[in-house]
């Protein structure tokens, strides 16, 4: 008999992002058993690494080109790209084009013109490509979801992460207050100006705070780690997770 | 030294203003201000989107804000000597200045010739850039400021602090004791039991501004637009001061940067609805004053334009730079910037705050200083300002390709600091992910020691403090992504 999930005869190469790779393999884990249990054949490539944003955003273009060159050779071969992070696949569709521009390499053009073309977002890989907006989750929580910057401003995913979040059997979700301000992450921008950075998070902390959630949700990490350690430092009694973390989560897992 | 004729700006040259972090952090414990900012900016966010959603062709309009601009600039040579044959035939006439200092020789020798010792002026930017008010008055000439906010930041000794609305930083309550304080020593007094009632605020600035409107015989202007076809320049205003300068003297110097022109006055039908729209949130701006040249009998008989190079002919050198070069000066980016919002226009140490400051500064002015080269990573690249830009600008873009460019500026100056060592050890990690591997395995790595003792770091000293003064960070993980795949999936790829 034939495989009747959504996702059936999908292969797809994981992403992990090197953020969550190191930091946070909860959510590419949750990533894999997400896209398993709806029935794809997923890889993770080992010989990527990361997609060169943190040069790139900080103006060093020559150090961001290894990245670029890794991530082609990482992914030539599929078909579908998926990475848990709205921000490193926008850097890979908006960014990695202009690195191979820069670095006056055609072939490098080309090959950047194929991944970066594959390259998805999770939420548009479910709600696009698999066509799935109820992905069997369960967390019975009370939660607020935090867009981020780069999900609605680079990638435009624009309400795939809210049609997915409906779907979450248990779950009560809060709308954000100002959803669609920043942060205040910005990679190295919250270091080189931390005090404006420390500004803008705790706004969104405080926003966070004002909606009675448990967990704060979002397709990023980086800012789930801006938003979190403020959270966190306060006390605030709200956890930070991410969106595939949510989504993967089940009544098998609650029990 | 003879007194001074205006009152004095706050001293040192902007130029010299401390680097973007440092000023922002002097500017975040200024609590008024970022009350005031805040309601500000809010306030017009919402009504700029509010009549940008009741356009149906919103998106059409902006592409074609863009591509009128794009096409200037491609070929602006053609359109400068265009503008220049339809002023002259007008009857006006031109000067070119290639920089702030020859600019404001050409108007002090201009306001000279006339025998006068005072101008009024029209808010204008390219003024603000030149620095004009400053040279004039150490030529002895008294250029007083009559747009409301304008007039408010001059008579407060203070700097603009937004490209729109310059006294945006300041509330009610600080306008009327700077009017009760000043408005005596430059002309005509304040009443004495001025209120804080901004109708109140208005019919004094009126009665100040009047009895100037009726004296000044040179007024000073930029220009919105400048229609190479006709020789015709646009002000858009709300207040009706600009008007009564651009009507009422004899003479009238309009300094404006090459960047205002647009080929047709058709090519307006766009502008004049993108501008305000995005500006003031308003359907329409109240005043939208149009000249060409002179016209026997009616207006300043004695017309002059000044066109302002100034670092723009570098910036559009650079071809992915040079879409600054598009912006209307509408300050869309400075509401909607979160940035912005938060410190204010003061710590982006220029005319041009917010993020079209951050990447036009650093084009105008080059990378030399230190405020300059800090300006482009004044931003969390949120790209908000690309969204509501009406001449669609990739500030986030632009802001990368000039953080590029000081790290260029830097290398070019053998400037290696901890960074740039950082990124490159970085880089060759990344390159390969055996070295990525290798470089997880280093007990420096993972907090091994710590961990199931606690979840987060609190504290870290320094560099770390940059982050954990606020916040907590969490304790790496004790596996990877990438050994935990080994180990589940071991084989696979």
């Amino acid at each position: 008999m034939s495989d009747a999930r959504p996702a059936a005869g999908l292969r797809v190469a994981l992403f992990a992002t090197c953020v969550n790779d190191t930091m946070f393999p909860g959510t590419p884990i949750a990533t894999l058993r997400l896209l398993e249990r709806l029935g794809a054949q997923v890889e993770f490539p080992t010989q990527q690494t990361c997609c060169g944003q943190i040069f790139t955003n900080t103006g060093y273009y020559d150090d961001a080109l290894p990245s670029v060159r890794t991530y082609v050779e990482a992914f030539e071969d599929y078909d579908y790209i998926v990475g848990p992070s709205g921000s490193c696949v926008g850097s890979v569709r908006d960014q990695h084009p202009i690195l191979a521009r820069y670095a006056k390499n055609p072939a490098l053009e080309q090959a950047v013109a194929r991944t970066s073309a594959r390259t998805y977002d999770l939420t548009e890989l479910l709600v696009d490509v698999i066509g799935v907006t109820d992905v069997g989750a369960y967390f019975p929580h009370r939660v607020t979801y935090h867009p981020t910057c780069h999900s609605l401003r680079i990638t435009r995913v624009g309400d795939r992460p809210y049609r997915l979040l409906k779907e979450v059997r248990g779950m009560t979700l809060i709308d954000l207050p100002a959803a669609d301000e920043c942060c205040g992450f910005g990679g190295t921008f919250s270091m080189k100006n931390s005090d404006t950075s420390v500004a803008m998070a705790s706004d969104k902390a405080r926003n966070v705070s004002s909606t009675g959630a448990e967990y704060v949700v979002a397709g990023d990490n980086s800012c789930l780690l801006n938003i979190g350690g403020v959270l966190d430092r306060q006390r605030a009694g709200v956890q930070a997770i991410h969106l595939a973390e949510v989504l993967a989560h089940t009544e098998e897992d609650a029990s | 030294m003879s007194p001074r004729r205006t009152p004095a700006p706050p001293p040192g040259e902007l130029r010299d203003s401390l680097p973007f972090p440092k000023a922002a952090k002097i500017e975040l414990a200024n609590v008024q201000q970022r009350a005031n900012l805040r309601h500000a900016t809010h306030t017009i966010r919402a009504k700029r989107a509010q009549v940008v959603g009741e356009l149906d062709d919103w998106e059409a309009l902006r592409t074609a804000g863009a591509q009128i601009k794009d096409r200037v600039l491609r070929n602006l040579d053609d359109y400068l000597e265009q503008l220049e044959a339809s002023l002259t035939a007008a009857g006006a006439t031109v000067h070119w200045a290639r920089d702030a200092e020859e600019a404001n020789r050409i108007v002090i020798d201009l306001v000279r010739a006339t025998g006068q010792d005072e101008v009024v002026k029209v808010k204008s930017m390219a003024t603000q850039e030149i620095e004009l008010n400053e040279a004039l008055e150490r030529a002895g000439i008294a250029a007083w400021e009559t747009d409301l906010a304008e007039l408010i930041v001059q008579l407060g000794h203070d700097r603009p602090s937004h490209i729109l609305v310059p006294a945006i930083h300041r509330n009610r309550s600080e306008v009327r004791e700077i009017f009760l304080e000043e408005m005596g020593t430059y002309g005509e007094a304040a009443p004495p039991d001025l209120d804080d009632e901004p109708a109140h605020l208005a019919a004094a600035s009126r009665s100040h501004l009047r009895e100037k409107f009726l004296r000044a015989k040179v007024a000073v202007s930029g220009a919105n637009f400048a229609v190479a076809e006709t020789g015709t320049l646009v002000v858009v205003e709300s207040e009706g001061n600009g008007r009564m300068c651009l009507t009422l003297p004899e003479t009238l110097i309009s300094v404006v940067g090459i960047e205002k022109i647009v080929p047709t006055v058709e090519d307006l039908e766009v502008y004049l609805q993108l501008l305000p729209r995005s500006s003031t949130g308003e359907r329409m701006n109240p005043y939208t004053s149009m000249w060409t040249g002179t016209t026997p009998g009616d207006g300043p008989q004695d017309v002059h334009v000044v066109l302002l190079d100034n670092g723009r002919t570098t910036a559009l050198a650079d071809e992915v730079g040079r879409k600054a070069l598009r912006c209307i000066r509408c300050s869309a980016c400075l509401n909607i910037c979160p940035v912005y919002e938060r410190v204010g226009g003061h710590a982006y140490g220029s005319v041009y705050p917010g993020p079209i400051g951050a990447i036009l500064t650093p084009q105008l002015r080059g990378l030399g200083s230190k405020v300059d080269r800090s300006l482009p990573f004044a931003s969390s690249l949120c790209g908000a300002c690309y969204d509501v830009c009406p001449v669609k600008i990739p500030i986030p873009e632009l802001l990368v390709h000039l953080r590029h460019k000081v790290v260029q500026e830097k290398a070019a100056h053998h400037e290696v600091h901890a960074e740039t060592a950082a990124m490159k050890a970085t880089s060759w990690i990344f390159a390969d992910s055996r070295r990525m591997e290798a470089a997880l395995k280093l007990p420096s790595f993972g907090g091994k020691v710590l961990r199931g003792r606690l979840n987060h770091f609190g504290p870290l000293p320094y560099p770390a403090s940059l982050w954990t003064t606020a916040r907590d960070v969490p304790v790496p993980p004790s596996e990877s992504f990438r050994d935990w795949w080994a180990r589940e999936r071991g084989g696979q790829r």
